[in-house]
C-alpha cells in the first residue's frame, strides 16, 4: 500500500522496554489491514494472538470510556484520531454506556499512563487489560486515519504474533445486535407514560434521558414483538452492525407503524426506522464519527452540532413520499433525520444524549415525551 | 435571515502594543478587513499603530493614523459617515471607545450601527453585577461574594461563603488589605482593621488552585452556536490566564466536564445575545466537579487570537462575517473548501502556549506572578505529545534555552519557587523532578494538576535515561519523541549537534510533517497549515513541484522585537507571492498575521532554530531563504544555515557576520575612514576602570550576546561601573563586556535603507527627539529630520553609501548614527529590516520591504526612490507598559523598555507629535503641573516655557531646587515638599487628590536607586495614570504644543490623504 511515506519504518526497532512513562511495558505489534497497510505499533506484554475488527476511527477529543462501552461498536477496532487518550483515567462502571467495552480494539498514538482526575479508579490500561480488550499505542493514528478516510472502513487485525503468517479476514458477524442486545425484557421506572425501548445495543445515555421524564421504560430485546404490549410510544435505540441484518426488528416495527404511536429512534434505530418505512440504506464510506458533526433542521434552519458514531445512512431517494428528511449532515449533506410528515414517527441518526460529546439536541427526548 | 449589509464600515484598532494588549488584535483586524473586503463594504479604520498590517495600503479603503479617542474618532465619523461600526476587533481599548462614543450618542447622531454583539450586552459583559444577574438568571453560577459594613454583616457572609475566603476593601487602590482569611477568628481581626481605612469590605469565595477553563464561542444571528475550541490553564486560578501556560484542548477534564462547561458556555453566549465570538473563562473544582462563571469577553481576545491558531478555525474573520448577519452554515471551512464553517474543530494534536516574559530587563520590577498581566508575548507549540511540544515552546522563547534541561537560574529555594510562581516556576519545577522531588508535594505548593506535573517529571526522568542509558538509536528516537534538541543530546553525549543531527538522519528519525486540518483528519483538506513532530511515521504532503523561498519569522513579542517584524514578514511573504514565487513562512507566535495560513503558500508553525529550520529547509528543498525580515532570531540563523550551504537572499551571511561582529565592524569602520564612538572589550573589574579614567566619564557598559541591550547600563562614577561590571560579568559570565564612549548632548539619527549590490537605491533618513542614551526603540522619532543642517545630512548619507558598498548590501539595512557639531559617528549597521521599517514606509509612502524583496530577487528597476521631499511629518513614539510593571522604574535609560509604539502623521512636526502623544493614550486632565527636574541646563532650558504656560494659566508645583531656581527666574510657582519630606504640601497628596494633570520629573543620575525621591514621584505618577515626562527634550517639545496647538485643531487627514492616493479633503 502506497502511502505518502517519506520516513523509513523500523522493522526491528527495540523494544520500549524501561519506557519512563509509568511501569507499563510494552512489545512492538502490527496492525493489518486488509487493504495491505500495515503499521507498527506497541502492545502491552499481556496481550497476545491476534484481533479483528472492522477498523473505524472517531475524532472526539474526549470521552474514551463512553465511546469504548457504547455496544455499537461493537466487531470494531477503534482509531482515536485524538493523540492523547486516558488523561482522566477511567471511573467506575456508574459512568459507562454499558457494562463492558464492546469495541474489538483500540488503537492509539499515546495511551496515557499518566493520568489524573477525582473520578478516576484506573488507568485506561489497567482497565483495557482487565477487560481483555486488545489495544495498539505507538501508532501514527494519522496516517492510518487518512488511510481509512480514502479507502473506507476495512476490517483489520491486532497482531502481537509479529510472524508474517498468512491472516484471514473473516466476514463480519451477520446481526451483531443479537449480541448487544438485552436477553430479556426489563422494566425501569414508574411513571405515567410506558414507553417500549428497543434495545439494539442502548447506550446507558438515553435510558437516563428516557427516565427523567415521568415514564416507565420497557427494555426489550431486539426480536421481541412489543405490538401486543401497552405502551404510549416507542424507543428504537442505536446499535451495531448493518441495519439490513436486523431483519427481526424491522418486521416487528413494521408492525408498530401501523398503530400509530409514537416512535422516536436514534442512530441504528433511525436506519431501522426508515427501514421499516420502506427506505433503503447504505454504508458510508468511512462513517461518522466524532463530536463535532453539524447538522441542519431542514424544517426550520437552525443548526446543531451533534455527536455521531454509525457507518451507515439512510437513503433519501427511497425515502417514500409520506417521509421527509428533518435534518441533514451539513458536511456532506447525507441524511441525519427522517419524520413522517403527518404521524408521531420520528428519527435521527445522531445523539441527542451525547455521552460522549455535545447535548444540543437534547430537547429530541423533550419532544418525543410531549408526543405520548 | 440576513439583514441589509452596510456601506461603510468602521473598525476600531487597539492602538499601540503594551501587557495586555498585544499584536494578537492586528490578526483580527485584518482578518475582519479581509471579510469586509470580501463582502464588497468599504473599510474605514482608525489605529494609530503604524508597524501593523491593518494599517497597510489595500487593507482598509481608509486609514486614520490618529488616537482612538472619543473626540478624534467623532470627527472621524463626522468626516466619513460610516453606516457600521465594529467594536470587537481591536480589544479593550477599541471596546471602551464604542461604550464611549455609544454613550455620547455620536453613534445615535451619525446614524452608525453597532454591527454583531450589541452595546447592551458589552455593557453586560463589563459590568460584573449585570453580569453576575443575568447568569443567576440562566442558573449559571459565578463566584459568590457578598459585600458588609459591620463584622455582623462581615461574619453572616462568611457563612455563606465559607472558610477559606477572600478579603478586600472597598473602594482601595492596588489590594491593599486584602488577603485570604481561613478562620472565623481571623474574620474577625481582620476585618475590623479593613474597616478603620475602608468604609466596606468585599467578602469572595477562594478560588485559588481550581482548574480555570476557557471556552471560544461563536454564535450567529440567527442562535447558532458553537465552540470552536476549549483551553485549560496548566497554572490553576490565581494566575492571570495570560500568565499561564495554557493547553488546547483541555487535558484533565473528562467528557462530562467538557460539555457542562461546554454547554454553560453556549448558554450564556444565547442569553446575552452575542452575534459573532465571545470568550467564557470558568473555575472548576479539581475534586467535586464544581464550577463559577469568572468572566466573559465580548469581542475578540488574546485567548481567540490563540484559539483560532491552535485549530485553524479562521475566528475573527467568521465573527466578521457574522457580524455583518451572516449565519455560521452559509460560510465555508476555509480549510476544507468543502465543508461547513459551522462545525467544531477536531485536533489530532496538542497545543502547549507559554507566555514570554521580559522582566530581566527592568531590573527593579517585581518577577511575581499572579492575578495581573506582565508577560509581554507568547508563543505556541504544537505537537503529539504534552512532553514534545512543551519543550518545543520552552525553545521558541527565544530565552537562550534548547529546552526543559537547560535551567539558566539559579534558584535558592525550588519549594519556594514552586509555591509563589514567578516567570521561572516551570524551570523550577523540572529542576525539582530532577533532583528527586515528588509530584505529590510539588502539587500541593503548585496546586497544578498532577497530569501537568508528572509530564514534566517524566521529562526529566527521560534526561535521566539518556545520560545514563547506551547511547543507541532507540534511546535518540525516544529523546526526540520527548522534545529534546539535538543540541541538548549532544550535550548530554559530549559531542556535537551535528554529529547528532547525522546520526538522527542516518536512523531515519526526522520529523513528519502534520497538517492543521481542523477535522482530524476527517475530510480531505487543501491545508497548508503545518506543523513538525516526532509522532508520525510519514509526512502528509509532499515537497512542493516549484521550489519554494523560505521567510523566517520574528518568534514570540518581546521587549525589543515587536509586531513591526511581523509586519516585515508579512509584506515579505505578499510580495514574493506578486512576483509569483512561492512563499513559506517560519513562524511561532500565535499572535501575529504572518501565522494566517492565508499570508503564505505553506506556514509552518514551528520553531526558529537551527534545527528545525535545516529540518524544514531539507524536506521543502528551496531556492533560497529570508533572514533578514524577521528582527535579530532570524538573523542570528544567518551563518549557521549558509555554513550548510542555504542560499540566502539578500546580503551574505560574512558581511552580515562583519556587521554584526564588533571587532570586525570596528575595524570596517575604521577602514573606510567612518568615526566611531571609542570602545573596549574587558573581562574584569580592573581593566574597566583604567579605562573609563583614561576617556572620561560617562561610559556604556553592556555585555556583548545580548538582545536589544539586556543589563546595559550608563555608568556615570568609578562605583557605578565597578557595580555594572560586577552585574553583567554576573549576567554573561562567559561573555566579556563591552565599554563604550557614551556621548553626551548629542542628536542620535538614523537611516533605514534598502542597498541593491552595495547601492544605496532607497533610504529615509530619521532623527530622535531624545538626545543620544535613549534607546533607540525607547525613543521619539520624527521623519523627515526637522533640526540637522544640510551639511549633516549629506554627510550621513555618505556614510550610509560607503557602508552600503563595503559590506555589499542587497536588501533592508539600518544605520544608527549620533551627531554633535557635524561630527558623525556610527553606532551600529544591521544588516536587517529595522522596526522602523514600517513607520519609514507609510510615512514616506514607499515599501521598503516591498523594494527590498525586489532588490534580494534582483527584480529590481534600476531607480533611485527619493523619500527627503515629503509635504507631512511622521513622528513615532514610544508606548511604555510601566503601570504594569510593578516597582519598574518608569525612566527611558539604554535599556529598552517599552513594549510598542503608535506613530501619527501631521502638517508639521508639532501636530504630528502632539497627535502621537493623544495616540499613546495619555491625557492632561487638569492644567496643573508638578516640576521636579535634577539638573541646572534642564532647569534653565524649561523656565521660560514654564513662563509662558503659567501665563496661559497653569497651576505650577515645584520641588525644592526647582522652585527656588523657577521662582528666581520669574516663573510663579507654588512650594511641594518631596516624598520623603513628609510635610505638607506634598507631591503625593496633590497627585494623590488627582489634581495633578502633568508630571516632569527629569532624573540626573542612572537612576538605579529606587529608594530616591525621584523614583517614588515617578512610580507614583505611573500608578496614578498621571502622564509623566522624563527627558528634558520631550518636556520641551510637549510644552511647545500645549502653548502653541492650544484650542487650534489638529489636522484630520487620512494616510490615503497624506500620500494623495486620493485628494485632500477641505475639511
Amino acid at each position: 500500500m502506497r502511502i505518502n511515506t517519506v520516513l523509513k519504518k523500523q522493522k526491528n526497532d527495540v523494544d520500549y522496554q524501561g519506557h519512563p512513562q509509568g511501569d507499563v511495558f510494552f512489545n512492538t505489534a502490527y496492525l493489518r489491514l486488509k487493504s495491505g497497510l500495515v503499521l507498527q505499533g506497541r502492545a502491552p506484554e499481556w496481550q497476545r494472538g491476534i484481533s479483528q475488527g472492522e477498523v473505524v476511527f472517531t475524532t472526539g477529543m474526549t470521552g474514551y470510556v463512553e465511546t469504548l462501552t457504547d455496544p455499537s461498536y461493537t466487531g470494531q477496532i477503534i482509531v482515536f484520531t485524538y493523540p492523547l487518550v486516558g488523561n482522566y483515567g477511567v471511573p467506575d462502571p456508574r459512568y459507562w454506556e454499558s457494562k463492558k467495552i464492546h469495541a474489538a480494539g483500540a488503537v492509539f498514538s499515546h495511551i496515557s499512563t499518566i493520568w489524573s482526575h477525582a473520578q478516576g479508579q484506573h488507568s485506561l490500561e489497567e482497565w483495557l487489560k482487565k477487560q481483555h480488550v486488545p489495544f495498539l499505542t505507538h501508532v501514527d493514528t494519522r496516517t492510518l486515519t487518512l488511510h481509512v478516510r480514502k479507502q473506507g472502513c476495512t476490517p483489520g487485525i491486532i497482531d502481537c504474533e509479529g510472524g508474517e503468517t498468512h491472516i484471514s479476514f473473516d466476514s463480519q458477524d451477520n446481526n451483531p445486535v443479537s449480541q448487544v442486545s438485552v436477553p430479556k425484557k426489563q422494566t425501569a421506572g414508574k411513571g405515567t407514560k410506558k414507553i417500549i425501548a428497543v434495545d439494539c445495543g442502548m447506550k446507558e445515555g438515553i435510558m437516563t434521558e428516557l427516565l427523567s421524564f415521568d415514564t416507565t421504560v420497557m427494555r426489550v430485546p431486539h426480536d421481541y414483538d412489543y405490538t401486543r404490549d401497552e405502551y404510549h410510544g416507542i424507543f428504537i435505540s442505536n446499535g451495531p452492525g448493518d441495519p439490513q441484518m436486523a431483519q427481526s426488528t424491522i418486521t416487528i416495527l413494521k408492525k408498530a407503524l401501523k398503530q400509530k404511536k409514537p416512535i422516536f429512534g436514534i442512530c441504528l434505530g433511525s436506519q431501522l426506522l426508515a427501514l421499516a418505512a420502506g427506505a433503503k440504506t447504505y454504508k458510508l464510506p468511512y462513517g461518522h464519527r466524532g463530536h463535532n458533526q453539524p447538522c441542519k433542521n431542514m424544517l426550520d434552519g437552525t443548526c446543531v452540532m451533534t455527536s455521531q458514531n454509525h457507518g451507515y445512512a439512510v437513503d433519501e431517494k427511497t425515502l417514500p413520499k409520506a417521509w421527509r428528511v428533518t435534518y441533514r449532515n451539513l458536511n456532506d449533506m447525507t441524511v441525519e433525520g427522517v419524520a413522517h410528515a403527518t404521524r408521531p414517527f420520528f428519527s435521527v441518526q445522531f445523539h441527542p444524549e451525547g455521552r460522549p460529546g455535545p447535548v444540543d439536541s437534547r430537547s429530541l427526548f423533550d419532544d418525543f415525551y410531549s408526543l405520548l | 435571515m440576513e439583514k441589509s449589509k452596510p456601506q461603510k464600515v468602521l473598525l476600531l484598532g487597539s492602538g499601540g502594543l503594551r501587557i495586555g494588549q498585544a499584536g494578537e488584535f492586528d490578526y483580527s483586524g485584518s482578518q475582519a478587513l479581509k471579510a469586509l473586503r470580501e463582502e464588497g463594504i468599504a473599510t474605514v479604520l482608525v489605529n494609530p499603530n503604524i508597524a501593523t498590517v491593518q494599517t497597510d495600503d489595500g487593507m482598509a479603503d481608509v486609514v486614520y493614523l490618529q488616537p482612538l479617542e472619543c473626540e478624534r474618532v467623532t470627527e472621524i465619523i463626522a468626516k466619513e459617515q460610516p453606516d457600521g461600526i465594529l467594536l470587537g476587533f481591536g480589544g479593550q481599548t477599541a471596546l471602551n471607545l464604542g461604550l464611549v462614543l455609544h454613550e455620547r450618542g455620536v453613534l445615535k447622531t451619525y446614524n452608525v450601527e453597532v454591527l454583531g454583539t450589541s452595546v447592551e450586552t458589552i455593557k453586560l459583559s463589563e459590568d460584573r453585577e449585570l453580569f453576575k444577574k443575568a447568569l443567576q438568571d440562566i442558573d449559571v453560577h459565578t463566584p459568590r461574594s457578598v459585600s458588609a459594613v459591620t463584622l455582623e454583616q462581615a461574619l453572616d457572609a462568611s457563612k455563606q461563603i465559607g472558610f477559606p475566603l477572600m478579603l478586600r476593601a472597598g473602594y482601595s487602590l492596588g489590594g491593599l488589605g486584602s488577603g485570604v482569611i481561613s478562620s472565623e477568628r481571623e474574620l474577625r481581626t481582620r476585618v475590623e482593621e479593613v474597616l478603620t481605612i475602608s468604609p466596606q469590605v468585599l467578602l469572595e469565595e477562594y478560588l485559588k488552585g481550581w482548574k480555570e477553563i476557557e471556552y471560544e464561542v461563536v454564535r450567529d444571528c440567527a442562535g447558532n452556536s458553537m465552540t470552536v475550541c476549549n483551553m485549560e490553564n496548566m497554572d490553576p486560578m490565581g494566575i492571570h490566564t495570560g500568565e499561564s501556560i495554557v493547553v488546547a484542548p483541555s487535558q484533565t477534564l473528562n467528557n462530562e466536564e467538557f460539555h457542562r462547561l461546554r454547554e454553560i458556555a453556549l448558554r450564556i453566549a444565547r442569553k446575552t445575545q452575542v452575534v459573532g465570538e465571545c470568550n467564557v473563562q470558568f473555575a472548576l473544582h479539581p475534586r467535586t466537579g464544581d464550577y463559577r462563571v469568572i468572566e466573559m469577553n465580548a469581542r475578540l481576545s488574546r485567548s481567540s487570537a490563540l484559539a483560532s491558531k491552535a485549530t485553524g478555525y479562521p475566528l475573527a474573520f467568521v465573527a466578521a462575517k457574522l457580524a455583518l448577519g451572516k449565519t455560521l452554515d452559509s460560510l465555508h471551512n476555509s480549510i476544507t473548501g468543502v465543508t461547513s464553517a459551522f462545525f467544531e474543530p477536531a485536533l489530532d494534536y496538542i497545543v502547549v502556549k507559554i507566555p514570554r516574559w521580559d522582566m530581566q530587563k527592568m531590573k527593579t520590577a517585581d518577577h511575581t506572578i499572579g492575578t495581573e498581566m506582565k508577560s509581554v508575548g507568547e508563543v505556541m507549540a504544537i505537537g503529539r505529545t504534552f512532553p514534545e511540544a512543551l519543550q518545543k515552546g520552552v525553545r521558541m522563547l527565544t530565552i537562550g534555552v534548547a529546552g526543559l534541561t537547560q535551567t539558566k537560574y539559579s534558584f535558592v529555594s525550588l519549594e519556594d519557587e514552586i509555591a509563589h510562581a514567578t516567570d521561572h516556576r516551570l524551570f523550577a519545577l523540572y529542576e525539582y523532578f530532577k533532583r528527586g522531588g515528588s509530584v505529590a508535594r510539588a502539587h500541593q505548593l503548585s496546586n497544578i494538576d498532577r497530569w501537568f506535573l508528572e509530564h514534566i517529571a517524566d521529562i526529566a526522568r527521560v534526561e535521566e535515561q539518556i545520560t545514563h542509558g547506551p547511547k543507541t538509536a532507540h534511546a535518540l528516537r525516544m529523546a526526540k519523541e520527548y522534545g529534546f534538541a539535538d543540541s541538548v543530546i549532544a550535550s548530554v553525549w559530549k559531542t556535537s549537534e551535528m554529529a547528532i543531527r547525522s546520526k538522527r538522519k542516518r536512523y531515519c528519525i526526522i520529523p513528519a510533517i502534520h497538517q492543521i486540518d481542523t477535522l482530524a483528519g476527517e475530510f480531505p483538506a487543501k491545508t497548508n497549515y503545518l506543523y513538525c513532530t516526532y509522532h508520525g511515521i510519514a509526512h502528509d504532503i509532499q515537497t512542493s513541484q516549484k521550489k519554494p523561498i523560505v521567510v523566517l519569522g520574528s518568534g514570540p513579542y518581546s521587549i525589543g522585537s515587536s509586531v513591526e517584524f511581523d509586519w516585515c514578514a508579512v509584506n515579505t511573504v505578499r510580495q514574493l507571492r506578486k512576483s509569483g514565487e512561492r512563499a513559506v513562512m517560519i513562524n511561532s507566535n500565535p499572535e501575529t498575521v504572518s501565522t494566517d495560513y492565508d499570508e503564505s503558500d505553506r506556514l509552518y508553525f514551528e520553531e526558529l532554530n537551527f534545527e528545525r529550520v535545516m529540518d524544514i529547509l531539507e524536506f521543502e528543498q528551496p531556492k533560497g531563504v529570508v533572514v533578514s525580515v524577521g528582527g535579530q532570531v532570524a538573523q542570528s540563523l544567518s551563518l549557521p544555515l549558509q555554513r550548510q550551504g542555504v542560499m540566502l537572499y539578500g546580503t551574505s551571511a560574512h558581511s552580515i557576520d562583519m556587521a554584526e561582529d564588533r571587532e570586525k565592524f570596528s575595524s570596517l569602520l575604521a577602514r573606510l575612514g567612518i568615526d566611531q564612538p571609542r570602545w573596549t572589550r574587558i573581562r574584569n573589574i580592573d581593566s574597566a576602570l583604567l579605562w573609563a579614567d583614561d576617556i572620561g566619564y560617562p561610559v556604556l557598559v553592556r555585555p556583548s550576546y545580548v538582545l536589544s541591550g539586556a543589563a546595559m547600563t550608563v555608568a556615570r562614577t568609578p562605583e557605578d561601573l565597578h557595580q555594572a561590571v560586577e552585574y553583567a560579568l554576573r549576567v554573561s559570565p562567559d561573555h566579556p563586556i563591552v565599554l563604550t564612549e557614551f556621548i553626551l548632548g548629542a542628536k542620535e539619527l538614523e537611516i533605514d535603507g534598502v542597498g541593491d549590490h552595495g547601492e544605496v537605491i532607497l533610504e529615509a533618513m530619521a532623527e530622535h527627539i531624545e538626545n543620544a542614551g535613549v534607546h533607540s526603540g525607547d525613543a521619539t522619532i520624527v521623519l523627515p529630520p526637522q533640526r540637522l543642517y544640510m551639511e549633516t545630512i549629506r554627510r550621513t548619507k555618505e556614510i550610509a553609501r560607503s557602508l552600503c558598498a563595503a559590506l555589499s548590501i542587497t536588501g533592508p539595512f539600518n544605520i544608527q548614527f549620533i551627531a554633535r557639531n557635524n561630527e558623525i559617528k556610527v553606532i551600529e549597521c544591521n544588516i536587517r529590516a529595522s522596526r522602523s521599517f514600517p513607520f519609514v514606509s507609510k510615512v514616506t509612502g514607499k515599501n521598503f520591504i516591498t523594494i527590498a524583496v525586489d532588490t534580494m530577487l534582483g527584480k529590481h528597476s534600476d531607480v533611485h526612490h527619493d523619500t527627503l521631499d515629503l509635504s507631512h511629518v511622521g513622528v513615532k513614539a514610544p508606548l511604555f507598559s510601566y503601570s504594569r510593571l510593578k516597582g519598574a522604574d518608569p525612566v527611558a535609560n539604554v535599556e529598552m523598555a517599552s513594549t510598542g509604539e503608535v506613530a501619527c502623521i501631521g502638517d508639521t512636526a508639532l501636530d504630528a507629535y502632539f497627535l502621537s502623544w493623544h495616540a499613546l493614550e495619555q491625557r492632561v486632565k487638569t492644567r496643573t503641573l508638578v516640576v521636579s527636574v535634577g539638573s541646572d541646563e534642564a532647569k534653565s532650558k524649561l523656565a521660560k516655557t514654564l513662563a509662558v504656560l503659567e501665563q496661559q494659566g497653569w497651576e505650577i508645583h515645584a520641588t525644592d531646587g526647582t522652585h527656588t531656581y523657577l521662582t528666581r527666574n520669574g516663573v510663579g510657582c507654588f512650594f511641594v515638599y518631596k516624598m520623603s519630606e513628609v510635610l505638607q504640601p506634598n507631591i503625593q497628596n496633590l497627585i494623590e487628590q488627582k489634581k495633578v494633570g502633568l508630571i516632569i520629573n527629569i532624573p540626573t543620575g542612572s537612576g538605579n536607586n529606587t529608594q530616591t525621591d525621584g523614583y517614588l514621584l515617578r512610580r507614583l505618577a505611573t500608578d496614578h495614570h498621571v502622564p509623566l515626562i522624563t527627558n528634558l527634550q520631550i518636556a520641551r517639545l510637549f510644552l511647545k504644543c500645549v502653548i502653541e496647538l492650544h484650542g487650534k485643531p489638529l489636522p484630520l487627514r487620512s494616510w490615503q490623504e497624506y500620500m494623495k492616493k486620493f485628494p485632500i479633503s477641505n475639511f
